[in-house]
């Protein structure tokens, strides 16, 4: 018996990454604009996205993917708005994986525009896992505190807008705005930055046109590519 | 706690190697991990040691060498190391910065017994 060395250099996360792009190829020639929402439990994603549909909806077919642990809860309050949704309940593992959303990519409407993905509540794991989305978005709602993103930097380092959620809240807590969107900008110069209140519709309208304007964008990328 | 899924996808590739290489065993594995890469070290090496346990890897050590977070400036060309997170260029302010090194999670190398 002899040894040998073996050179590898193989990224771990290669095989999820493949998968990732494929279905963001697939997606974005389709014009469907996908968004990973990553954050904390409790930080308010359904709720917004609750508002968001009631926004996008009447002029955008949207469609909705809900990661959760266990339950089939997140994914009826949407059905509820009258949206499709699809929940996917990992039984145990803290965040999706780009092979979970490929499965149902087949399911999608023809007419979908933008494909929401919730993924499980969780500001660490999830940020290492490229679900094929084109446009990764981090909440943080101002109960969590304002230190969160030094402390959590690879979800904000790796998303691109930052949605402080629960606004409406501010005023009773010891929460510097300022402070947390210039930490998260320090990490993260190009992140685009919000301000919304599900309970009081602040910041609703403009994050919703920003989706829109990110998926013109997109189309107009798929054009000239 | 994604280090376990991590481990389960470093098997995927790691068996195959060692099929292809028709090793009898595995002695060690060597990863680059960026401090970047969004995982913890220590929980890798404990999802590791469970994982490993009946694979040709059962006997296997694993070496994780860490890969420090270096970006290039575009502006001023300067080539720093950040331990901040602080992405801004610390000799000119820019914040057009290139990741040079410091996201990635590699299985670099393979130690085999053939």
């Amino acid at each position: 018996m002899s040894k040998k060395e073996v050179v590898v250099r193989e990224d771990i996360l290669g095989s999820n990454k493949k998968v990732a792009a494929e279905i963001r190829e697939r997606m974005e020639k389709s014009g469907v604009l996908v968004v990973n929402l990553l954050s904390s439990p409790g930080s308010g994603k359904t709720t917004l996205l609750e508002r968001i549909i009631e926004t996008l909806k009447p002029t955008h077919p949207l469609a909705v993917i809900e990661g959760d642990i266990e339950t089939e809860r997140d994914a009826e309050r949407i059905r509820r708005k009258g949206v499709p949704a699809w929940q996917i309940t990992t039984g145990g593992a803290c965040h999706l994986e780009a092979k979970m959303i490929g499965r149902l990519i087949p399911e999608i409407p023809a007419e979908t525009k933008f494909l929401f993905i919730e993924n499980v509540g969780n500001l660490v794991c999830p940020a290492s896992y490229d679900l094929g989305e084109s446009l990764r978005c981090v909440l943080l709602s101002a109960p969590e505190g304002d230190d969160k993103p030094k402390k959590y930097p690879k979800a904000f380092a790796s998303a691109d807008c930052l949605i402080f959620t629960k606004s409406d809240l501010i005023p009773f807590l010891p929460f510097d705005l300022e402070r947390a969107g210039n930490e998260a900008l320090d990490i993260n110069p190009r992140l685009r930055v919000f301000v919304t209140s599900a309970l009081k519709g602040r910041g609703v309208a403009e994050l919703a046109r920003y989706f829109i304007e990110s998926r013109v964008n997109m189309i107009q990328h798929q054009r000239h590519a | 706690m994604h280090e376990l899924s991590i481990v389960a996808s470093l098997f995927e590739i790691l068996e195959e190697k060692a099929r292809e290489q028709k090793a009898a065993r595995v002695v060690r594995v060597s990863l680059k991990v960026g401090k970047l890469a969004g995982v913890v070290p220590e929980f890798l090496q404990t999802a590791f040691d469970s994982y490993k346990r009946d694979t040709i890897a059962a006997e296997a050590a694993l070496e994780v060498t860490l890969v420090p977070l270096r970006v290039k400036c575009r502006k001023c060309r300067a080539v720093t190391e950040k331990d901040d997170f602080v992405f801004t260029c610390s000799a000119c302010g820019s914040t057009e910065l290139e990741v040079l090194e410091g996201t990635e999670l590699l299985l670099d190398k393979l130690d085999l017994e053939v």
